[in-house]
């Protein structure tokens, strides 16, 4: 990845036809409740996909089986080629490929901002340690927050946190991220940082997958914008017609519900 | 109070003064007497103090003998301390050689020497230290304590005795306890159901039993099941029953800290495709242990004071040394110097363990 961040990029060159994550007809309960209903989905190299729809709907669950950390019952879920079955080998490798963003941010309190960002490089990707340290501070500069390197997480405000959280994901070079409500545990005056260096991320070229309500994110970043509703994906569409041409009156109702005011 | 002037008259002096003990009485009308109750409850208290706490420090110290050799110099107002001056080197090393007993103070040298660096912020080689602490010392002294090679003479366990013989019980009690508990209580959360079952049973049977019966288990049971001609030492034997006991209890205590690091932390660590063990080693049981010192000094205390337990497997700990010296003819009727003395030392390691566990939280918060 080079240092220089492109300001006006093509976003929608970037987008291949080379399918990185797929999911055909995936099924899962919790118990007896059926929190996915047959998912079809397909995600292309560079596309960067929003998933909205009301709580309860599935859509956390949904990219949190792209990692594994939620196991599907049902169908099928293939990562770069590589097959999403219980066998913790392809899981870990699997997760050494996919970024995730947490709602709760997740950094670990005993540890500094260096500490976290350098951790998994060193353990997992077995880098030495100045090397690690090295990449940590090149994402630390990149989500503007260099100076906190030796603070512990604690001592950092939520906006902070949240895009130390990116920056330790970015350290494992990831293809995919998922972002699963990187700004609903934000204050207001807060969220922008954040959506800044998500939207920095995009234009990059990374393949993203965000659960958000972040409607304004959406129309300028989403290739497409994915509804979901009780399990199921309801409408999948361009963000332009998603906004202006809703189908469903679900859709519709939601839309009606967080555009309102 | 700022400026040049506050007791430079001694008018000025005698106001402050005043003022304060205007305080003082507010504070005790507030706190001491703002009730009948209260008032009635801080006169049985000061009653309490006044027939117990004056009449002991002039038994223990004002009235004590402190130097001489021998019953004669004892004149029996007070304490006679000069009983545990004579029976110093029993207390301290049971029936340990004489000429041996450098090997133990070696040791002991050898332990605070490689401790004290510990305890400085800045000391650089903190980890080998550990490591030399945890492994290497041991063997050096065991070697040192047994002896039988490297030219020392053999000094059976059956001499070992006195403050040492607690000392090695409950050290080796505690560092091998929390590795052992802290793997059952990862066992007892496993997700693979033979493990958990195995820890829970391992559990669940060590903490049904009282530490005496595992003590006689060990020493009584425990060899009629072995074949004819093998025997283990009997500290030995008491050494792995402590041991196991304790980590049985450390296992529970870790477990709760377990069960309080957020679930979010597990997932982060795995989806930065962290392993199972990295993700326990590095991230969950840092924070989990941080949570439970209190829980794991505790039970250490527990422990450091359960080892006198050992006395009823005829080991002679401590507690079993003074005992013994109790009984001894030339000296009848000092029993009460050796208890107190005795509890003073326990008092004195088990303090020490709880002001250590203060001070390792205050160190291990970082503001979360």
């Amino acid at each position: 990845m080079s240092e220089q961040v492109d300001v006006q990029p093509n976003i929608e060159q970037s987008i291949s036809n080379d399918p990185m994550i797929k999911l055909n007809g995936v099924h899962k309960w919790f118990g007896d409740f059926h929190v996915l209903k047959d998912i079809n989905l397909t995600v292309n190299r560079g596309e960067r996909i929003v998933i909205c729809g009301p709580s309860g709907s599935g859509k956390s669950t949904l990219i949190r089986c792209i990692n594994h950390l939620e196991e599907h019952q049902h169908g099928q879920i293939f990562v770069e080629g590589t097959e999403l079955t219980g066998d913790l080998k392809h899981v870990e490798q699997i997760r050494r490929e996919v970024g995730m963003v947490f709602q709760q941010f997740n950094l670990f309190p005993h540890l500094t901002i260096l500490d976290n960002l350098t951790l998994a490089p060193i353990w997992v990707r077995k880098l030495p340690k100045k090397e690690a340290e090295e990449l940590a501070m090149k994402y630390l500069e990149r989500v503007k927050i260099p100076e906190q390197a030796n603070k512990y997480p604690g001592q950092l405000s939520g906006g902070q946190q949240q895009r130390v959280a990116i920056a330790r994901s970015l350290c494992m070079n990831p293809k995919i991220m998922l972002f699963d409500e990187p700004t609903s545990a934000l204050d207001p005056e807060m969220i922008k940082e954040v959506l800044d260096a998500m939207i920095e991320l995009a234009h990059e070229g990374m393949t993203m997958l965000c659960v958000t309500h972040e409607m304004g994110f959406a129309k300028t970043v989403a290739n497409r914008v994915i509804f979901m509703d009780e399990g199921q994906i309801i409408e999948e569409k361009e963000p332009i017609e998603f906004f202006n041409n809703p189908q469903n009156d679900r859709t519709k109702l939601f839309l009606s519900q967080i555009l309102a005011h | 109070m700022s400026g040049k002037l506050p007791y430079k008259s001694i008018e000025y002096f005698f106001m402050s003064l005043n003022g304060k003990s205007i305080d003082l009485l507010r504070w005790m009308k507030s706190n001491l007497f703002s009730s009948s109750l209260n008032t009635l409850l801080t006169i049985i208290s000061l009653w309490i103090i006044y027939v117990s706490v004056p009449p002991f420090i002039q038994w223990a110290l004002l009235d004590a003998n402190w130097v001489g050799s021998s019953r004669d110099d004892c004149s029996r107002e007070g304490a006679c301390w000069v009983y545990i001056g004579f029976w110093f080197k029993q207390i301290m090393y049971g029936r340990y050689p004489e000429t041996e007993v450098w090997r133990v103070n070696v040791s002991y040298i050898l332990l605070v020497g490689a401790l004290i660096p510990l305890f400085i912020s800045g000391f650089k080689h903190k980890g080998l230290l550990t490591l030399f602490l945890l492994f290497v010392y041991p063997i050096i002294s065991y070697f040192l304590f047994i002896g039988d090679s490297f030219g020392l003479p053999l000094v059976e366990t059956s001499l070992w005795g006195g403050l040492f013989l607690t000392l090695v019980i409950s050290l080796v009690g505690i560092v091998a306890s929390l590795p052992i508990g802290i793997m059952l209580a990862l066992g007892r959360r496993s997700s693979m159901p033979i493990v958990s079952a195995i820890s829970i049973g391992f559990i669940e049977i060590w903490r049904g039993v009282p530490l005496i019966t595992v003590l006689f288990m060990s020493s009584v049971m425990f060899p009629l099941f072995l074949p004819e001609g093998m025997n283990f030492d009997k500290l030995i034997r008491a050494l792995v029953g402590v041991m196991l006991f304790s980590a049985a209890y450390i296992a529970e205590v870790v477990r709760g800290g377990l069960q309080a690091v957020p679930k979010g932390q597990i997932e982060a660590a795995e989806a930065l495709g962290m392993s199972y063990w990295n993700t326990m080693g590095l991230i969950v049981m840092p924070q989990a242990l941080k949570m439970v010192i209190p829980g794991i000094v505790n039970s250490f205390i527990a422990l450091f004071k359960d080892t006198t337990l050992v006395l009823t497997i005829g080991l002679f700990d401590l507690l079993g040394t003074i005992q013994i010296i109790g009984t001894n003819a030339d000296w009848l009727g000092f029993h009460i110097e050796g208890y107190v003395f005795t509890a003073f030392i326990f008092w004195t390691f088990c303090f020490g363990m709880s002001r250590y566990s203060m001070h390792l939280e205050k160190k291990l918060h970082t503001g979360h």
